[in-house]
């Protein structure tokens, strides 16, 4: 399984908000055990999805320069549950960005009622830092998000190319 | 810029480290420290930075309210403790801070306290930005 918890994107304003879709699938490995019987999408992966789409508005705002780490859920509200067969919006606006780092507030919707809001910020790595492994692996990730996501590139980010490497488990 | 009375500052700055770092308004004295005392991470100095702009309206350049530049460098901090050269850096970089109260045992968890944020905004207000 590959870690995308993010289908597609529905907007996207370089710079100030995306948003996204998510339809949770019943083949998905997360819902055997969570929990058996009662297939319930996780919270923590609602969260990883709010976060994929507020993340990729950080970086894409700065034609990736840095990598972007989630670095904190300041606030996190849950107000309901997404199951089977449910779509998930998230809608991320970037709230500020700046040399270190950046931060969103993101909101979650499930079928189009609210499901859940979210303060994160996120961390700013330079690029020149940590190993070129690491950039490649980051780069060939964004790359792929962008392209499957159908969000236009604003230029050519890892020229030399390498292969994607996203997989999780 | 109107004057903005000390103690309002002090319960915006309260507010503030109240939805960053996620404690009670009562935990959060002006010798509060932020690391000792309030749990900051250093990610937390950046939602800090964050809150206080938003907050104040104010502008916080990189590493004006924070040095995080001098903790990283092993000639001003060694051991969890802040050097002697680390602290007249700090005096330095950090004209509105009172680094008195630690200059006997300078550990770097002790080192920003609430009252130096609510001094730091205050001459922020005062000089109009």
């Amino acid at each position: 399984m590959r870690w995308l918890w993010i289908d597609k994107f529905l907007e996207f304003k370089s710079g100030q908000f995306a948003k996204a879709v998510k339809t949770v699938s019943m083949a998905e490995e997360q819902l055997r055990d969570h929990f058996p019987g009662y297939p319930v999408m996780p919270n923590s992966l609602i969260i990883e999805g709010m976060a994929q789409t507020g993340g990729i508005l950080v970086g894409e705002a700065k034609d990736f320069e840095n990598m972007v780490v989630l670095a904190k859920l300041s606030r996190v509200d849950f107000f309901d549950a997404a199951l089977p067969g449910d779509q998930l919006t998230y809608e991320a606006n970037l709230t500020e960005l700046r040399i270190e780092g950046a931060a969103v507030e993101a909101k979650a919707f499930v079928n189009g009622r609210p499901l859940a809001t979210a303060e994160i910020v996120f961390g700013h790595v330079d690029r020149s830092s940590g190993s070129e492994a690491q950039h490649i692996r980051y780069t060939s990730y964004r790359q792929e998000l962008m392209h499957l996501l159908g969000v236009p590139e604003r230029k050519e980010l890892n020229p030399s190319g390498s292969s994607p490497s996203t997989s999780s488990d | 810029m109107a004057t903005v009375a000390r103690d309002q500052i002090f319960d915006k700055v309260q507010n503030t480290l109240v939805d960053a770092l996620g404690v009670d308004a009562e935990e959060v004295s002006g010798e509060s420290t932020l690391t000792g005392d309030l749990g900051a991470e250093s990610i937390d100095f950046l939602d800090i930075v964050f809150r206080l702009e938003k907050n104040f309206g104010i502008k916080i350049p990189r590493g004006d309210l924070f040095p995080e530049n001098v903790l990283s460098d092993p000639q001003f901090v060694s051991g969890g403790k802040v050097t002697e050269r680390g602290l007249v850096e700090l005096r330095q970089k950090m004209p509105w801070a009172n680094f008195d109260r630690i200059s006997e045992n300078p550990n770097v968890q002790d080192l920003f306290t609430v009252d130096m944020i609510v001094n730091y905004v205050e001459s922020k207000l005062g000089s109009n930005n």
